[in-house]
């Protein structure tokens, strides 16, 4: 292949993929470590999944257990109350509630 | 009278072999059967390793034979680290060695995207390039110029539908493997790793640039291999992957 054509293809393959990884990087949600949402045994671990502290949470919503979620939404999403009537919220950091004993 | 190291290894591997003599708990009382469970905890932990590093695998031999394949396994290749996120490196080559799957001649390839996959999960992070920095550069500056590749990137070639037999193995309803032979990237976009299945040409490109060859060589080589190569699908995955981390230009 000829170095014209070599640099057409190149250019007009740079165009596209760029278009398609911007559109791409536009819509992909950014993620964050969301405290006391996940349900028990589906936490996530900052050590990898299968291999240490993922899916390890006793009970559901627990405190210190936390789950990658949408940036944004963590203290936002709906959650049940909890026994006594209190509200439950999402939080970038660890919580004391629903830990287990 | 103590335990050599070398003794207490051999007996913790091979359940056939007596309990050392010589061991004994801080009240002096031997260890007895206490030895029998770690010993059974040593196998039964790194044969769930297998299962969790390898599932795929897990799910084409079934737990049985998986059961008994780990702890083959696991007696040949004890762990070399403590890090268990790291065991099962000799795996694919050892089922590749194994005569009474010598019939599955795709097992290993299949284990090696399993472990790629790991390998990947675990990779150094690097700051990938922004897709306009390439679109800002001429077409012949880039010709010329080097790639330097994100430490999560992993390359798969396989004479086997590696792709579709992973995928048949994990996900329910995955259409039948095709019979074709099939090149795999793996990229990090954020922290799980993501496996795509290369068009042809795709594999060559990308290893001439990791061989630090230039774009210009990457494109011939993917020419020799499919003459009517296309470069965008595999560019869109290298920039969505976060897979391209510096662009050299010639000096």
């Amino acid at each position: 292949m000829n170095t014209t054509l070599k640099t057409l293809a190149v250019a007009g393959a740079v165009a596209a993929a760029m278009t398609a990884a911007t559109t791409h990087s536009a819509s992909a949600q950014a993620k964050e470590k969301c405290y006391g949402v996940a349900m028990a045994g589906q936490n996530d671990c900052a050590a990898g999944a299968g291999t240490t502290c993922a899916g390890t949470s006793k009970v559901d919503y627990q405190g210190n257990s936390w789950k990658l979620v949408d940036e944004g939404t963590c203290t936002s999403m709906e959650l049940p109350a909890m026994m006594d009537g209190t509200a439950r919220a999402g939080s970038l950091e660890p919580l004391a509630r629903d830990v287990p004993a | 009278m103590r335990v050599s190291e070398t003794e207490f290894r051999a007996a913790l591997l091979d359940a056939d072999q007596p309990v050392p003599t010589g061991l004994h708990d801080s009240a002096a009382r031997p260890a007895g059967c206490r030895f029998d469970v770690y010993r059974n905890n040593v196998a039964a932990s790194l044969t769930d390793a297998l299962h969790e590093g390898f599932p795929a695998i897990s799910s084409l031999l079934g737990k049985t034979n998986m059961d008994g394949v780990a702890g083959l396994f696991l007696r040949a290749h004890p762990p070399r680290t403590p890090r268990l996120m790291l065991y099962g490196a000799a795996f694919p080559d050892f089922l590749a060695g194994l005569e009474q799957l010598a019939h599955l001649g795709y097992l290993a390839d299949v284990a090696r995207l399993e472990l790629a996959l790991r390998h990947a999960y675990h990779a150094a992070d690097a700051t990938p390039i922004t897709p306009e920095r390439l679109g800002q550069t001429a077409p012949e500056t880039l010709l010329t110029a080097r790639l330097t590749l994100a430490p999560a990137l992993r390359l798969l070639r396989a004479p086997w539908p590696i792709h579709d037999i992973w995928r048949y193995a994990l996900e329910p309803g995955a259409p039948q493997p095709r019979t074709e032979p099939q090149d795999m990237l793996i990229t990090r976009p954020d922290f799980d790793p993501a496996p795509h299945l290369l068009p042809p040409g795709g594999a060559a490109w990308i290893a001439t640039l990791q061989a630090g060859q230039s774009w210009s060589a990457a494109e011939d080589a993917a020419r020799t291999e499919a003459p009517d190569f296309d470069l965008t699908p595999v560019l869109t995955l290298l920039l969505q992957g976060g897979a391209i981390t510096d662009l050299i230009p010639e000096r």
